[in-house]
């Protein structure tokens, strides 16, 4: 590991401050970087794929709200610093929208969950072979080098939102039940503080899958809200992996349902494991939605979510198991008893 | 999470490598950095590199080598410790920002008078082990486990557990150590 300078910040501005003279991007490249539960930022460093001279510790920063989780009759409100395991354990959350826990509970193990937190969690870098191991050409880790996963072994790799220079799949979990929510971000920044769609935060790949997020190297989430319709009691997250517990996704999916008797009123799709970024199905929801729910309409909705797949040599699979993940979700929430 | 909160301070862990070249970073202090912590009860103080792990602090600088190192990179839970009472990893953790925390490792989990852990009889009771290198990771992950409640059904153990692999696949036998530990420590 690259020696490295650390600091403690305690508050947001100082922290903010600290990372104000890199105006270089994206910030997982810029010399400052922030550390928060950790878990993921040591991994990278001790790999030698992130490499900041100073790090910035957020941990103790004084501000309570980064700690909170608030539950309002509309929306909850969750502060950057909370950790997975909190969220995993909220029992009012459980009620109101079960995918949200469940997609924590089925991520990392738990010791990983009681030290990482909500916003490390969804800016949580890829898990390509390739990129963690800084010897193989990686236009992700080092622009302009190359792909060495497009044609080598890229079973885990995903097959929607890619491109011609990079494949590596979006891994985490929590993700998808925030964009199926469509759930906003708060940002603190230097300048302005602003607040976005979870849906903007990340960037697919395109020519530049160096630039993951929106963020600037200056700003910092602060919290993710969301607001849980009723109906959302009505949800559950589904995640299919090669050992049953303690792995990544090879598919996942976050599914809410809002029935009118069999007709389906609403629902939200989120698919983890099979792409870029995390991934709303807007495509599945809109052949759903308004129309009489059938195993067969679902199995429609998940030919439409795959319509555009992009499968390479060995992750053809994800295709078949992504639709297949995603009707059995329908078909269980649909079963669910409210 | 709370702990010993402490008004910014900047150090440096890198001072001899550091690049002239690069954007000035705040650094006031330059002979390395100054932790202390709780561990296992006894106060301690380290002068260490920024980089150095929990785990490397706790075993070579402590010189507690009852926790153990596997992977080195989260996948493995031979390295499990309690901070403050819940189960971290302490591989992932960079020793700095534990300043001020309590960190029980194995060494701390017998009473005073040598008494064994309720869990640490149980694993011996159930031959939950072979070569016991995931050993310490796994009782102390099951300590937690019993705690947090999650240890309620084989189900559940399992599930929770999985954070700890044994490479041996004692599994069975962990899962039985677990539940004999659990309904003892549920009466005590
Ligand atoms: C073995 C293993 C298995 C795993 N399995 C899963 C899994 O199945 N599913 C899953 O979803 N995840 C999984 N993970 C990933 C894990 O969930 C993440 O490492 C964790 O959530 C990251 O959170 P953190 O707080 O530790 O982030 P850190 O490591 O502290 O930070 C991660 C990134 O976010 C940035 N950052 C952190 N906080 C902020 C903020 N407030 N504002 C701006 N930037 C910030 C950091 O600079 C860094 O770039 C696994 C990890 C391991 C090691
Ligand atoms: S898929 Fe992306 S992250 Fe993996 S090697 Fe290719 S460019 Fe790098
Ligand atoms: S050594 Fe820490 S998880 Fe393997
Ligand atoms: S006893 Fe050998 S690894 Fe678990």
């Amino acid at each position: 590991m690259l020696p490295f300078d650390y600091e403690r910040a305690s508050t947001v501005r100082e922290a903010l401050a600290a990372c104000a003279g890199s105006s270089e991007m994206p910030p997982t490249g810029a010399p400052s970087q922030f550390i928060a539960g950790g878990t993921n930022m040591s991994d990278y460093m001790r790999l030698g794929v992130t490499r900041p001279s100073h790090l910035m510790d957020i941990n103790l920063i004084q501000d309570a709200s980064l700690r909170t989780i608030e539950i309002g009759s509309l929306e909850i409100r969750l502060g950057a610093l909370v950790r997975m395991s909190e969220v995993e354990d909220h029992q009012e959350i459980s009620r109101r929208c079960p995918m949200l826990p469940e997609s924590l509970k089925v991520a990392a193990s738990r010791q990983i969950r009681n030290m990482a937190t909500l916003a490390g969690n969804v800016l949580q870098r890829t898990r390509c072979e390739y990129f963690r191991e800084i010897s193989w050409p990686c236009n992700k880790r080092n622009p302009g080098s190359g792909c060495s996963a497009m044609d080598g072994f890229n079973r885990q790799h995903a097959v929607l939102g890619v491109s011609d220079a990079c494949i590596a799949t979006y891994h985490g979990d929590f993700a998808q039940a925030l964009i199926a929510l469509d759930a906003t971000v708060e940002i603190a920044g230097q300048g302005a503080n602003r607040r976005i769609r979870f849906a903007e935060l990340h960037l697919q790949p395109g020519d530049n899958p160096e630039v993951e997020t929106v963020l600037r190297p200056d700003e910092m989430i602060t919290a993710i809200v969301i607001s849980v319709p009723g109906w959302a009691a009505r949800s559950k997250y589904l995640k299919i992996r090669d050992r049953e517990s303690y792995a990544f996704a090879l598919a996942s999916t976050a599914v809410a349902l809002d029935l009118d008797g069999d007709i389906v009123r609403d629902v939200r799709i989120g698919l983890g494991g099979v792409a870029s970024v995390p991934w709303r199905a807007v495509p599945a929801e809109d052949v759903l939605r308004g129309k009489i729910f059938s195993e067969d309409l679902a199995s429609k909705a998940a030919d439409a979510a795959f319509a555009n797949a992009k499968p390479r040599e060995h992750n053809a699979f994800k295709v078949a198991l992504g639709k297949q993940t995603l009707v059995r979700a329908l078909m269980e929430v649909r079963e669910m008893k409210l | 999470m709370t702990g010993t909160a402490s008004p910014a301070i900047h150090i440096s862990g890198a001072a001899a490598l550091q690049d002239e070249t690069r954007s000035p970073v705040p650094s006031t202090q330059r002979e390395g950095l100054t932790v202390s912590m709780l561990i296992n009860g006894q106060p301690y103080q380290f002068n260490i590199d920024s980089r150095t792990s929990l785990l490397d602090l706790l075993r070579d600088h402590a010189g507690l080598t009852g926790t153990k190192k596997g992977c080195d990179h989260g996948q493995c839970g031979a390295c499990t410790v309690l901070t403050d009472g819940r189960r971290t990893l302490s591989c992932m953790s960079f020793a700095a920002m534990n300043d001020g925390w309590e960190i029980t490792t194995i060494e701390g989990l017998s009473s005073a008078d040598g008494d064994l852990h309720p869990m640490q009889q149980a694993f011996i009771d159930h031959d939950a082990f072979q070569c016991g290198y995931c050993t310490p990771g796994q009782i102390l992950s099951a300590v937690a486990c019993v705690e947090e409640g999650h240890a309620e059904s084989d189900a559940d153990i399992r599930e929770y557990m999985s954070g700890n692999l044994c490479r041996c696949a004692a599994y069975p036998n962990i899962v039985a150590a677990v539940k004999q530990a659990r309904n003892e420590m549920e009466k005590a």
